[in-house]
Formats: structure tokens, sequence, C-alpha cells
């Protein structure tokens, strides 16, 4: 997928964000774009930092260092670190859901949509005093509130339930109703953390109808973080691929897909695998290599025992560091790095990387 | 200077005693969870006992030792109150283990309630004076120390000793610290969480009695209402400590013992209650989780 | 047929030797329980020192009833209660219309209320109605109005406050100092006392609402016992414990008074007898209307964003926070709220007892009008109605039982059981129904049909 048509200027601008737990580093100078009007994703395995990123841009965590802009449609921009957590959602106008659902289960679902629209409908009653005693237009707000949570619950396929508890939903349609819930704050960008996570593909395919329905008809972009590579795929313009706290990719689905890197990070692949992996992709060197003996003479010994790093520990803890230190052998992106740079260094392949990914 | 040291150790003193039955508060609290309101009242069921075993002993036999006197109040009132308590958690408690967080809390202030009037109807509503047990005091560089300051902190301390040798180094400690982590999982690995729990009551009950013990030898007085002001002083102390903390419940004991001495002793003794509640209510701003409590981690 | 017979038979054997083993296990625990705080009483004698009185027969009694008691559970009313949970379980759920009686409840229980006063004057005569009005009517509502006034902040917005009394008494005390002080009316003090109130809502609440749980409980808890301690001490204001007397009663909008002796009195402006009986029902009136008052506002803020952002609060804080919902504001005007209906109740009650102290602001009262909230269905004004006329009602008639006497001999006083029993009934309510008595949630907007949301789903807070 190429960008022919001029991109206008992205949503949402991250630029060299840093969250440090103490001393761990759970997001490592990070920066990266969301486009205005497209689904981008954020992918990566587990403990790459996605869900940290998300609670950095939706104020739920201050970044300890970097600069979230969020540009809106008419022109104001908004520095999300700066503002407190309900501001960004009501006047940034950046709306989330939630890895594990967040709803409000012992409301009916039509309840959950209305409390989405406080602020428009406490302004309607004059801050509750005026809908108090039955002055002004508050009538008339709640009406036209309850008609966008029909609207909302219609696209999500949940009007015959609207009267029901949030709590007595079936899993998938309680990741509808999240997102039809976020959608009724009117966000300009909606950021949802592993909307697919344990549907079935029936539910999957409704959830990606959904999407791209709000993509298509209100001009929300989205920024989503997912696992199933089916969804992002499917649905995604633009992907961003993080390991360990750290971009390791950035670009269109397709060329994301086939960069070695993130196949090796994000499939969290074995020592052997990667060379497979490698074959797969069709890296000729890789395919050289597989019958040869492993180089003694250039860089550490590459059998799999000493590459299979401990699993704990993964992450070093540093005070003084901001970069992101990862344990030898652990992110597997890095290890192909390595191996390319060794590679290289060694002269074993004169050719030009022409395979490769793009994500470079 | 020695007025100082002087209130250092009449708050080392109270400590002593809210520290004790802080220890039940935030066992109980580590374990199922729940504020056990009845607690204070414990304690004075704990007292009440120690108070009649006094008086039988005096009634019976001519004259005790003191020593042996105090052991034997401590031992009797201990079995009893750990009984109350057994049965309160039995009764009104476990019923309710895994429903609504706010009904356990109810059914514990009826059980305070009840507690309190059951003694009031059964014992009377007056004070009940008994002779100083001990009254030695010593005069140490120009403080003067009395016996039972001194039998309160080292019964307090040994105490101490054996109940973190209990939590830490038995069986029994571990599957308490197991049931407060994950009580579903520890009940899979095979821990009789029941009992557990019932176990964790007896302790917290045999310590308020203790406390109700030296309460009454070193007041000389006790009724029925007194549950309710070291209760609260000692939930208080408790929740200061860091909840679910036993180390944060015996600091947070000794700090309110240290500031209710030292604000009666150099401000007004009117205010002493309101200096303890608004120092709780500031360090809690400034520590939302007490001393020395684990940060509650808010996930998204 | 016969195996049949014989299996049962066998049963019922088991059965019954289980209940006289845990009989005695019962009655083994009781005599423990009691041996001491029953079997003996403390007593001073006439050189005021203490000695024992033995009670074994007491004792006995109480171990024999235990036993009893837990024999006839174990043996008859165990069975009973699983056979019939089998067969609701067994049975399918019939959706029963409910009947005209149910649908108008409310309304009915209203008017109910509206005409208790005159039912009473006709049925026992004006002097007769005073102990009725005053004693039940007046006393439940109060606390009526309180409990509903806390629902706002535990049964909507789920934050325990364990301090409520100390609204109460801000309330009560801004009325007695203001009115005495100054001789202002009570319909002009009665706003100022909530606003008051609401004040020291959003004063205490602006700093502790960082704290979540239990925390919350406690620094409530800690409140409540400060402002009661600071009535007691700050005795240049407040007169310390003695408290303050001859609190100015409510006038009939200046139109006429309850005052013997003005010219403006009741009796004289209409000509009639005097009384007593006229304060008192009008007393029962006025608690009446600031009652519906509370229930009014309260079901109008629930269909309000702020009511609904209360409700979302309890359920998902964090949720809320992600839909741009202020938690702080809306957690103080939860708090500001509730207060404002405790600043009410509180200025109400100074004037009919024209006397406040502190004994009437300790923590028991914070702790009853928590346990009406809670066995009433946290949220559902009907249920916390019930649950106050149950507990409250409950304990009043204990002072009436005075026949008691003639069973248990003339030193038997019912009232010294009053909160004993109370104490007992909290627990027994709570253990039977954990929910409260209507654990169901009133949806506060509907499409297509009002359907009630069941316990199960609503959550009851963290704060």
């Amino acid at each position: 997928m190429e960008y022919t048509v001029p991109m206008p200027d992205p949503i949402l601008k991250v630029e060299h964000l840093s969250m440090k737990f103490g001393g761990l580093v759970a997001i490592g100078d990070l920066s990266f774009e969301a486009r205005r009007g497209d689904i981008t994703a954020l992918i990566g395995p587990n403990g790459a930092g996605k869900t940290t990123v998300f609670n950095c841009i939706t104020g739920f965590y201050k970044p300890t260092e970097g600069m979230i802009t969020m540009a809106r449609r008419d022109g104001s921009a908004y520095l999300l670190e700066r503002l407190p957590g309900h501001e960004i959602t009501a006047r940034a106008r950046v709306a989330r859901t939630f890895q594990n659902i967040r709803l409000f289960s012992g409301m009916t679902l039509l309840e959950n949509l209305l409390v989405a629209q406080h602020n428009k409908l406490m302004k309607a009653s004059g801050y509750t005093i005026l809908g108090l005693v039955g002055i002004g237009g508050y009538r008339r707000a709640s009406a036209e509130a309850i008609d966008l949570a029909k609207f909302w619950l219609e696209k999500a396929d949940l009007i015959d339930r609207a009267d029901d508890p949030a709590g007595d939903l079936p899993y998938g349609a309680q990741r509808r109703l999240e997102i039809a819930r976020a959608m009724c704050t009117g966000p300009e960008l909606l950021c949802l953390d592993e909307p697919a996570a344990g549907l079935n593909p029936r539910e999957s395919h409704a959830l990606n109808a959904l999407l791209n329905d709000i993509k298509d008809h209100t001009g929300t972009s989205i920024l989503l973080i997912e696992h199933d590579m089916s969804v992002v795929m499917e649905i995604s313009d633009h992907v961003v691929v993080l390991e360990y706290g750290r971009k390791i990719s950035d670009g269109d689905p397709t060329s994301v897909k086939s960069d070695p890197k993130v196949i090796a990070a994000y499939l969290g692949v074995e020592d052997e695998e990667i060379v497979e992996v490698l074959t797969e992709v069709g890296d000729d060197r890789v395919i050289e290599e597989l019958d040869a003996e492993p180089d003694r003479d250039h860089g550490p010994p590459d059998s799999a025992s000493m590459l299979a790093g401990p699993v704990t520990d993964t992450i070093a803890h540093s005070d003084d560091e901001e970069r992101v230190s990862v344990m030898r052998g652990a992110s597997k992106a890095e290890r192909i790095e390595e191996r390319e740079a060794r590679d290289r260094a060694a002269g074993i392949s004169g050719q030009p990387d022409d395979k490769r990914g793009g994500g470079e | 200077m020695q007025y100082f040291v002087q209130q250092l150790i009449n708050g080392l003193t109270l400590g002593s005693i809210y520290g004790l039955i802080a220890i039940g508060y935030t066992m109980v609290y580590g374990i199922i969870g729940m504020i056990n309101f009845a607690h204070g009242d414990i304690f004075m069921i704990g007292a009440f006992t120690a108070l009649i075993v006094f008086l039988i002993l005096g009634a019976v036999f001519y004259s005790v030792p003191v020593v042996i006197a105090l052991l034997v109040m401590m031992i009797v009132a201990m079995l009893l109150t750990s009984l109350y308590n057994w049965t309160i958690e039995k009764v009104a408690y476990r019923p309710l283990r895994g429903s609504f967080r706010l009904a356990p809390l109810i059914t514990a202030i009826g059980m305070s309630i009840a507690l309190s009037n059951f003694v009031q109807v059964t014992q009377g509503p007056r004070n009940k004076p008994i002779p100083p047990m001990v009254s030695q005091v010593y005069n140490i560089g120009g403080i003067s120390v009395s016996l039972k300051q001194i039998i309160i902190v080292i019964v307090t301390v040994s105490l101490l000793a054996i109940f973190w040798y209990v939590v830490n180094r038995t069986s029994l400690g571990r599957a308490q610290r197991a049931c407060e982590q994950d009580r579903k999982m520890a009940a899979l690995l095979g821990i009789d969480v029941d009992r557990t729990i019932s176990i964790t009551f007896i302790m917290g009950a045999a310590l308020a009695a203790v406390a109700g013990t030296l309460f009454l030898m070193y007041y000389g007085v006790v009724v029925f209402s007194d549950g309710f002001v070291p209760g609260v002083k000692a939930f208080t102390a408790a929740v200061l400590g860091g909840i679910g903390s036993i180390p944060g419940a015996v600091v947070g004991g000794l700090m309110i013992g240290f500031i209710e001495s030292m604000w009666s002793a150099y401000f007004s003794i009117d205010y002493k209650d309101v200096a303890a509640f608004s120092i709780l209510a500031i360090v809690l701003i400034f520590l939302p989780s007490g001393i020395l409590g684990r940060p509650e981690v808010e996930k998204v | 047929m016969a195996e049949a017979v014989s299996t049962e038979r066998v049963a019922a054997n088991t059965n019954y030797a289980t209940a006289i083993r845990e009989a005695l296990f019962a009655g083994a625990i009781s005599f423990g329980l009691f041996v001491l705080l029953v079997g003996l009483k403390t007593d001073q004698n006439i050189r005021n020192e203490l000695i024992l009185v033995q009670r074994w027969g007491v004792l006995a009694i109480l171990v024999l009833l235990t036993m009893a008691g837990r024999f006839a559970y174990v043996a008859y009313l165990q069975p009973t209660l699983a056979a019939r949970a089998a067969a609701r379980a067994k049975a399918p759920a019939v959706a029963v219309e409910p009947s005209a009686l149910r649908k108008n409840w409310t309304k009915l229980a209203v008017l109910g209320l509206f005409l208790y006063p005159v039912v009473i004057v006709a049925l026992v005569g004006l002097q007769g109605s005073l102990k009725w009005v005053d004693n039940f009517g007046i006393q439940i509502l109060i606390y009526v109005m309180l409990a509903w006034g806390l629902n706002i902040v535990v049964g909507l917005a789920g934050l325990l406050d364990l301090g409520y009394v100390a609204f109460y008494a801000v309330g009560a005390y801004s009325y007695a100092l203001l009115a005495s002080e100054f001789g202002w009316s009570f319909w002009i003090l009665l706003p100022a006392a909530g606003m008051m109130a609401a004040f020291w809502g959003v004063i205490l609440g602006f700093p502790v609402l960082r704290l979540r749980g239990d925390y919350l409980a406690i620094v409530t808890l800690a409140f409540g016992e400060i402002i009661r301690l600071v009535i007691i001490n700050w005795r240049e204001v407040t007169n310390g414990s003695a408290g303050i007397s001859g609190i100015p009663k409510v006038t009939f909008f200046g139109i006429f008074n309850f005052d013997v002796s003005s010219p403006h009195y009741i009796g004289k402006v209409l000509g009639i007898a005097t009384s007593g009986a006229y304060y008192k029902i009008f007393l029962y009136y006025l608690i009446l209307l600031l009652a519906m008052l509370t229930a009014f506002v309260t079901i109008r803020l629930r269909r309000m964003p702020v009511g609904r952002a209360w409700e979302a609060l309890r359920e998902d804080e964090i949720a809320c926070r992600s839909l741009g919902i202020n938690t702080t504001t809306t957690k103080l005007t939860a708090f500001a709220t509730g207060a404002m209906f405790g600043g009410f109740a509180g200025s109400f009650f100074a004037a009919r007892q024209g006397f406040v102290s502190p004994e009437s602001f300790v923590f028991l009262e914070s702790a009853i009008i928590l346990a009406i909230v809670v066995l009433g269905g946290m949220g559902s004004l009907a249920g916390i109605a019930v649950a106050a006329v149950v507990m409250i009602g409950g304990t009043e008639i204990l002072r009436e039982m005075q026949f008691l006497k003639a069973v248990f001999g003339d030193g038997f006083t019912p009232e010294l059981y009053r909160m004993l029993l109370f104490g007992l009934a909290m627990v027994i309510v709570m253990v039977w129904k954990p929910r409260g008595f209507v654990g169901s949630r009133e949806p506060t907007a509907f499409l297509h049909e009002r359907k009630a949301v069941s316990a199960s789903f609503t959550k009851e807070g963290h704060g």
C-alpha cells in the first residue's frame, strides 16, 4: 500500500517518549506519528510496552520524558502529557478502551452510553442546578443524547439489548459496547487496547466492520494495540512495532509484515527459528549459512544454548541511562540486527540487501 | 528533657497496648480484607474476663503472687476471648465471605454493638475498679518508671517476638501469608483456608486479650464501653502503619501512643484524640497506604 | 416402596444424630462464652469493693436455649430450607405481572405516611397520639432522611463514609447556635445549616478523595470523631458536654407558633384546646416533607448526568476518567449533597429536641445510619425506608413491651436489651440478605422497557 494521496498533518505525534517505573524502563525514547483518518496499529510481543504507551497518551501515566501532541481538526493542539487525565477526553478528544474491559456492569447499555456524554449533558443541565428545577434545555439535550446512544447501539448491533445490564452481555458484545461508549464522547482519536482479544472469528469480523465503519463515516482516527495479526493486516493503514519499549519498525502493513526483525520479535521465535524465518523471508545469506558451520572467528559463538537468554531479567534496571538495555539474546530483533552486522563485517555476502523488509 | 523522656515512656506504654490490639485488626484485614469492627469490643471482653478471673483469684485464694495472678488472668482471658472471636467469625463473617464487601463490615459493626451491650446487660453499666495490683515505682535519674510500665513493655516485646516467629517461621504463618496473597490459590494448593482464617482470628483475639489484661492492670478500671475508644485508636494505628502490615501495626501503635502522651503533656489533654486523628488524616494524605503499607497499584 | 421408607428413616435418624451432636457442641461453646460473663456478675458492695455474684441458673438457661436452638435449626429448619431452595431451583422462573397494589406501592406508601397522624389521632386521641407520632413517626423519618442522604454517598457514589453523623452535628449545632444567639427563624436557618454541612462535606472531601476503600472509611470516621471532640471541648461556644438547651421551636412560617405563652399560639389563633400534640404533628409533617424532598432530589439527580456519573464512579472509577468525567468534582458533589441532607436533618433534630449535646452525635449513630443504607439495599430508596422502619421501629417497640415485666419479673427493663438486640438484628438480617432488602437497581433511562438490574451485576465501589 503506497501513500500517493497527499497526507494531512499527523493527528498524534509522539516524540521521544520515555516512561520509567523506578529503575525499570518500560518505554525508551519512542517516537511515532499517527495520521489523521488512518487506523494506526501498535503491535509487539507481550511486555513490549504497548499498553504503557496508551496509558501515557490517555493520561493514566505521566511520562518521564517526551512530548505527545494531539492536533485537533479545528487546528488546536494539546500537549497530552500536561493535561489532567479527564481533560484528555473532554478537551483533546482522545477516547480509549481497555484491555480488560471496563464497563459499568451494573448499568444498562443505554446508561453506559449516556455516562459517556457526561460533559455535554452537564453543560446542558446548567451544571445540574438548572436541570434540577427544570429550566433550560436539559430535556432536549437529554433526548439528543439518547438519540446518539441509539445511533451507536445500532452501529454496534446492540440495540436489542439496550435495557440490559452491561455485565450481562457476552464478551464480544462487551467489546463492541466499550467502543460504542468511547465513540459517544465524540472523539477525534480513538485508542483501542486489544479490541480483538478473546473474540471468536465471527465476533472478530463484526468488530472489523465496526472499526471500518467508524473510520469511513465519522472521520475518527484510530490507534489500536493488537495481537491478532489478521486484524492488524486487514484493517490498519499504518503499523508501528515495539519491542522492549523501543520502536523496531514503522510502516505500512505489508512492509512491516516482511521485516525480519518484526517477525523475529513479534513471533518471539527461538534461535533456530530465526533462521527458518529468514529462510521464509528469503534471505539468501541465511540459506547459504544454513549449511555452513558457525563462524567462530567472527562474533560470539552462535549456538542456541548461548543465545537463549534467561526469561527473567530481560530488561535491565537502569537509573542513569535512558536507553532500554536488554539482556543479550532477549531481544529477537536486536539479534537479527547483530547477525546482519556480523555478516556484513565478515563479508559472507556481497549482495545488496534487496530482499530485506522495508522497515528500516 | 526529663519531662520529655517521661512522656516518651508513657507513650511507649500506651503505644504497646494499642500495638497489640492493632495487630488483630491488621491481621484480619490482611487475610480477608475486612475491618473487624468488633475487635475493640473483643479487647474489652478480654479486659472483663481478666477482671472476673482477678476477682475469683481474690475470692478463692487469700493472696496470690502478682506474677501468677497476671499469668492466670492472661491465659484465661486469651482462651475465652479467642473463643469469642472464633465464634463471631464463624457466625457473622464466614457466611458472608466472598459476597458483598460492605456486608461483613455491617455485621462487624452489629457484633460490636451487641458485644458491648451484652456486657452492659450482664455486668452492669458502671465502672469496675480494682485495687492496684502492682504499685512499685522506680526512680531512675529523675524519671519515674512504674513496674506496671515495665511489665507492659516486656510482655509486649516478648509476645511480638513469639508472634513474629509464628508468622515468619512456621508452616501456619506460611499458610496465613499464602491466604493473604491469594486465597483461592492457597486452597488449591491444599491449605485449609477456613482453618487458617479461624486461627488468625484466634491469634488476634489472644493478643487483644493480653492487651485487655494489661489495660486493666495499668488503669485499674474497666467499663463495658471501653472497647470503642481503644478500638478506634488501635484501628487508626493499624491504618497509620499501613493496614495489612504487622510491623506497621506496631509502629502505628507506638506513634499514636507517642502523639497522645506528647500532646497531653505539651498542649492540651482535651485535644489529644483530635491530634491523633488529625495526624492520621495528614499522614494518609501524603502516604495513602500508611507508613509501611504496600502502595496500591492502579492497574489500567 | 418399603426400601424408600427405610432410607428415609435412616436419613432422618442420621439427621437427628447430627443435630444432637451439633447441639452438644453449640452448648459447649456457649458454656465457654457465657461461663464467666453471665455466670458471674461483678457488683459493688457497701465498701465499694467489687464482689462476684453467682448466677449459674441464668447460665444454665442460656446454654440450654442455645442447644435447643441449634438442635431445632439442624434437625428441622435446615432440611426445610434446603428443600425449599431445591424446589425453587427446579421451578421455572415465572414472570409475574405486578399487581395493581405493587405498581402503585410508592404512591400508596406516601399517602399512608400523610394520613398516619390523622389515623393515630382518630384512634387514640390527641394526647395519646404524642408517643406514636413522636417516637415512631418522627424518629423513624429522621433516620429515613439521614439514610437517604448517606445513600447518595455510599449507595450511589460508592464512597464508604463512616463519619456521616458529623454533618448531622454540623446542621444541628448551626441551627442551635444561630437560633439561640440571633433568634433567626428556622426557615432561614434550615438552608443555612444545609449549606454549612455541605461546606464541611467539601472540606472533608477535598483532602481524602485520593484515598480508597478502607482508608477513606477510617479518615471519615476520624473526621466524625474530631467534630464531636471539638464540640465537647470548645466549651465557650458549644457549652461542651452539657449541650445547648432552650433552642427555639419552629414556627408555622411566622403565622402562628407552638409556644403556649405566646399570643400567636396555635390554640389561640385557631381557637382550639392547648395540646403538645400539635407541635409534634407539625414536626411530623415537616420531617415528612424534608424526607420527601431528599427522595425527590435523589430521584431527579439519578436521571441527571451528575447522578449517572456517581453511579458510574461506583462501578468503575478508571473508566469514568477515560470518559472525560472529572472524578474529583464528582466525588465532591456526592459528599456535599449527602452532607447537605445530613445538615437539614440536623437542624430539624435540634428544633425538635430543643436541646443538642455531643451525646447525640457519637459513632454509633453513623453506624446505625450506614447499617440502614446497607440493610435496605444500597441505592434503593424504598429498601432503605423499609430497613429504617424495621430497625428503628423495632427497637422503639421494645420500649413498649412492658408486659415482658410480667414474664421476667419486675427488675426486667426491656430498654436495656434494645441495643443488644439491635446489634444482633443487624448481623442476622445481613447474613440472611447480604444484598439488603432491595438488591436490584432501577435503571435511570430506557429505550424499550424498564428492567430492574440484578444485584449480581452492580458493584459497591472502592471508596
